[in-house]
């Protein structure tokens, strides 16, 4: 029988604990853990970002359920453990689980500290510690107002910053006279402040919190301070710290202090028990940061494998501020004192700031503020008690210049010592990277796979890259996000993201909020922004028809000769004598030279002068045609086979079908064109396998296909999935338009979107998860009613004139 | 452009040309277009782009430039200049924009006459 392994709690390091057993040993224990949380195991470091929008969930996911069931983890989720019984080797949770176990791992990591004033049990006063707070806070945001951030320190400023990015008017009450005091001295605190205070976000130092005023219905309203200022919140959030959630593990018997006492093997005073993470008190020190307790986990994922020769020995802590922006590292020891000596850097037009406490020759401490990219080697030199007086002139110049060393990055980075420290969140060194890039890695996913460089916090991405391209040379390729275009250097996806998290409403505001470098961006980006802001915003956003391209801006197709193409809808392929006869009377009315059949079954009229272009749509309209959109990223037709109404081997109403979709779908925009099609059997006359959405009709019911196209390269479809009625097609259809309509890249066909995205992910939002394919529909459903007017109507009774009509010449006359 | 009494034509209101867009002028010799920047300045050039005449009338302007709508040229509101590697340019003719309204050059009635000159 195997033995038994208990965690208590899901978090980081009882996660990298489980990671470091199953590398030693991956069959020795049958494991459960049990998460207070309903979730699976995520990068709690990352909250900030998705606090912010920077991020989503699924982005910082460290375990996803695959990984549970491949490790043959039970997973026992939303259930927290309220007892030890130590005697009979058991735990017991809330739910009523009991679970026996040979080998314990406590890791209850801590808990928020909660500042014990009237108010503090107030709905709307929330702490920040997991999804749940982030997700509460996000709902707060949703509604705007105002929030309160009671805690200048790491969380407390994370929290401003990502509600502030929400859209919330933010203040943050700080009980010191600096922030982040307990990493920062004063001048870099200044700088803080006032880099904090650059972002709209009050900051009230010497802030000491008196009560929580509630508004007498049980929800927060202000927050009144000692001096009797009141400012209003609709939220608080309080960030003023953490304490080791030490409270079971005492109840069980087991040695606390502060935190859950723990050996050099993060043994507890039972030798059946570990502690691990944030829980724990290791000589004397608690951590509340990532590091350390991927330190911690090595020592017991060793210790659970029997080797007990790899001990912890405390951690030297380095942090660094995740607001994106504000670049702030500080690590060590940097208190004034007697024996200490101190080089400073200041430039204050550029807001840096970098100072070096020195004992004895050796770093013992670094504040780095403005220019943060020397801190890993400071850190490096610190934790290695190197002798710095050779170099202690240059030193505050950073690597590049200290000891008159080399200039290139690449050189640089040639030049750290094989045990030099690359990722300091997951302790991983070059050596390891390098080993892996020569065992046959190429990628930056596959040396984060192997090496777990780079895979917290992200920040260390450029130095893992630099190595790869130093071991591979020409063979890596740096997959660089490539920029919408020369405005800016943010990728289409980066755009999109931030519009949705800066709640960003007009190209003026992008431009702004995003730093664009050109004042009104250029013809590729101005048309990509008006699409997602349209697409982002429906119905509330104006179109700015300054920023379509002149097809889209007069709705109609531009030729080689200046004049233009007119293609009237005819839904799903059909028409009449009547909207024939009117197609001809305009072709003679207006001398239109060519009448072309086109390939999306309906009438192009080619050769319209501009200036004819209004009333040619007045006349069609008299006869009940719409615009075709033949001239947009839109939807474009629905073609079909006539299906059972005509054909011996139909098998549905293809035609109805198809003229249902395009009248529910015409007038979106969408990132590129869309062309649909439906078959009525499988013979597939109207090559539904070649359309960005095709639908065949079967006997049993209909088959949907999607992502195909004839364009440049011809792209069959993938199939999506069958569905039993023209109901279910409708839906289906619709998510999936929408779900592309949010997350492609302008001028992204849909099989581009796909490549891009997988098709995992879309199978999960349109077809296996209803709710969200539901969620989808109901989003399209709402953005089509700001969409479905005929724009051609609209501009022959006189919209947009100035558009069609040249600026009068008669009457000119020469003035002074 | 060195007429010493050089004579003005009104053509329109400045609201009659959209911010970040254009208008069309028909003369004798040809199309002039006619175009107002993000920060109001006026420029007229011929309305056909140095490489295949398209109408550079109906492109997105941004900056002081325009992209033509055919195949993206890029054309220099002030200079008449294709920009980047496309090589090329079309005539300018001399604006200004007194009490609202644009005025444009007398000369650019004798666009067409000079190019066959």
């Amino acid at each position: 029988m195997k033995e038994k392994l208990v965690v208590i709690g899901n978090g980081m390091a009882a996660g990298r604990a489980l990671e470091e057993l199953f590398e030693r040993d991956p069959d020795r224990y049958e494991v459960t853990v049990f998460n207070a949380e309903p979730r699976v195991n995520y990068n709690r470091i990352m909250l900030s970002p998705v606090l912010s929008g920077e991020k989503t969930y699924e982005e910082i996911l460290i375990h996803d359920d695959q990984w549970y069931a491949d490790n043959r983890v039970n997973l026992i989720r939303g259930e927290e453990v309220i007892a030890i019984n130590r005697d009979a080797r058991k735990v017991i949770s809330r739910a009523g689980t009991v679970a026996e176990y040979d080998r314990l791992i406590v890791a209850t990591g801590s808990l928020p500290f909660i500042i014990p004033v009237p108010g503090k049990d107030l709905d709307g006063v929330l702490t920040y510690r997991d999804l749940d707070d982030v997700d509460a806070m996000l709902a707060a945001a949703e509604k705007g107002g105002r929030a309160v951030v009671i805690g200048g320190g790491l969380l407390g400023l994370e929290a401003a910053a990502g509600l502030k990015m929400r859209g919330m008017d933010v203040t943050v009450l700080h009980l010191m006279p600096t922030l982040m005091e307990r990493q920062l001295d004063q001048s870099a605190g200044y700088l803080l402040q006032s880099a904090i205070e650059a972002r709209s976000i009050n900051v009230v130092t010497r802030a000491n919190t008196h009560e929580i005023v509630g508004d007498g219905a049980g929800a927060v309203k202000a927050v009144r301070l000692d001096d009797g200022t009141e400012i209003d919140a609709e939220i608080v959030v309080m960030a003023v710290g953490i304490k080791p959630n030490a409270e079971l593990a005492k109840e069980a018997g087991i040695e606390v202090n502060r935190g859950v006492l723990v050996d050099d093997n993060m043994r507890t005073s039972d030798p059946a028990i570990y502690a691990v993470g944030e829980c724990v008190e290791h000589r004397g020190a608690c951590y509340g940061l990532v590091a350390p307790l991927y330190e911690m986990a090595k020592s017991v994922g060793a210790g659970l494998a029997g080797d007990d020769s790899l001990i912890y020995g405390g951690s030297i802590t380095a942090t660094k501020l995740k607001v994106t922006g504000v670049d702030l590292y500080s690590a060590g020891d940097f208190a004034e004192g007697d024996d200490r000596e101190e080089i400073v850097l200041r430039d204050a037009s550029q807001s840096i700031y970098k100072r070096l406490v020195i004992r004895d020759n050796r770093i013992v401490g670094a504040v780095l503020f403005g220019d943060t990219a020397d801190g890993p080697w400071f850190f490096q030199l610190m934790k290695d008690q190197t002798d710095i007086s050779e170099m202690r002139e240059t030193l505050i110049f950073g690597q590049g210049f200290a000891g008159a060393g080399p200039l290139d990055p690449m050189a640089a980075v040639a030049a750290l010592p094989d045990d030099a420290e690359i990722c300091g969140c997951n302790g991983v060194c070059k050596s390891k990277i390098v080993a892996a890039i020569d065992g046959g890695q190429t990628t930056l996913e596959a040396v984060r796979a192997t090496t777990k460089a780079s895979s917290s916090c992200g920040s260390c991405t450029g130095l893992v890259e630099q190595l790869l391209e130093l071991g591979l040379g020409d063979a890596y390729a740096r997959p660089a996000v490539q920029s919408m275009c020369g405005c800016t250097d943010l990728g289409h996806g980066e755009v999109r993201r931030l519009i949705v998290a800066k709640q960003l409403k007009s190209i003026p505001a992008v431009m702004q909020e995003l730093q664009w470098k050109t004042s009104c961006g250029c013809a590729k980006c101005r048309p990509a922004l008006n699409f997602y802001l349209l697409s982002t915003w429906p119905g509330e956003y104006v179109d700015d028809q300054q920023s379509r391209f002149i097809n889209e801006r007069v709705h109609a197709n531009i030729q080689k000769d200046g004049t233009y193409s007119v293609v009237p809808r005819m839904w799903g392929g059909i028409t009449t004598p009547d909207e024939l006869r009117a197609i001809a009377n305009v072709a003679d009315k207006f001398k239109i030279p060519t009448v072309k059949v086109t390939g999306g079954q309906r009438i192009d009229l080619l050769g319209v002068k501009k200036e004819d272009l209004p009333a040619v749509w007045g006349d069609l309209n008299a006869a009940g045609m719409v615009s075709g959109h033949a001239y947009g990223k839109a939807l474009r037709t629905v073609k079909t086979c006539v299906g059972n109404e005509w054909c011996r081997f139909g098998t549905q109403a293809s035609v109805d079908l198809g003229v249902r979709m395009e009248r529910y779908l015409w007038g979106s925009w969408t990132p590129h064109k869309v062309k649909m099609a439906v078959s009525g059997c499988p013979r597939n006359c109207a090559e539904a396998t070649i359309k960005d959405f095709g639908v065949i009709c079967v006997d049993s019911g209909f088959e949907l296909h999607f992502a195909g196209a004839a364009g440049m390269e011809v792209k069959e479809t993938k199939l999506l999935c069958r569905v039993d009625t023209a109901d279910e097609v409708m839906e289906y259809c619709c998510a999936l338009l929408q779900l592309y309509r949010e997350e492609a890249h302008y001028l992204d066909r849909m099989h581009k979107w796909l490549d891009r995205v997988g098709m995992d992910h879309v199978m999960e939002a349109v077809v296996e998860d209803a709710d969200s394919r539901r969620d989808l529909h109901a989003r399209f459903v709402h953005a089509q009613k700001f969409a479905q007017n005929d724009p051609w109507e609209e501009r022959a009774k006189g919209q947009d004139a100035h558009e069609f009509n040249p600026l009068p010449i008669t009457g000119l006359e020469a003035v002074a | 452009m060195k007429h010493v009494n050089e004579k003005w034509l009104d053509i329109a209101s400045l609201e009659d040309i959209p911010r970040r867009g254009g208008r069309v002028l028909k003369t004798a010799g040809g199309c002039i277009a006619v175009f107002r920047t993000v920060d109001d300045q006026v420029f007229a050039l011929e309305d056909r782009c140095p490489h295949k005449q398209g109408p550079l009338s109906q492109g997105i302007v941004h900056g002081a430039s325009v992209t033509c709508p055919l195949h993206n040229w890029v054309i220099s509101l002030e200079s008449g200049e294709a920009q980047g590697a496309d090589e090329g340019s079309v005539a300018t003719f001399a604006t200004q924009v007194r009490d609202g309204r644009v005025l444009i050059t007398e000369a650019c009635l004798r666009l067409g006459q000079e190019a066959d000159a």
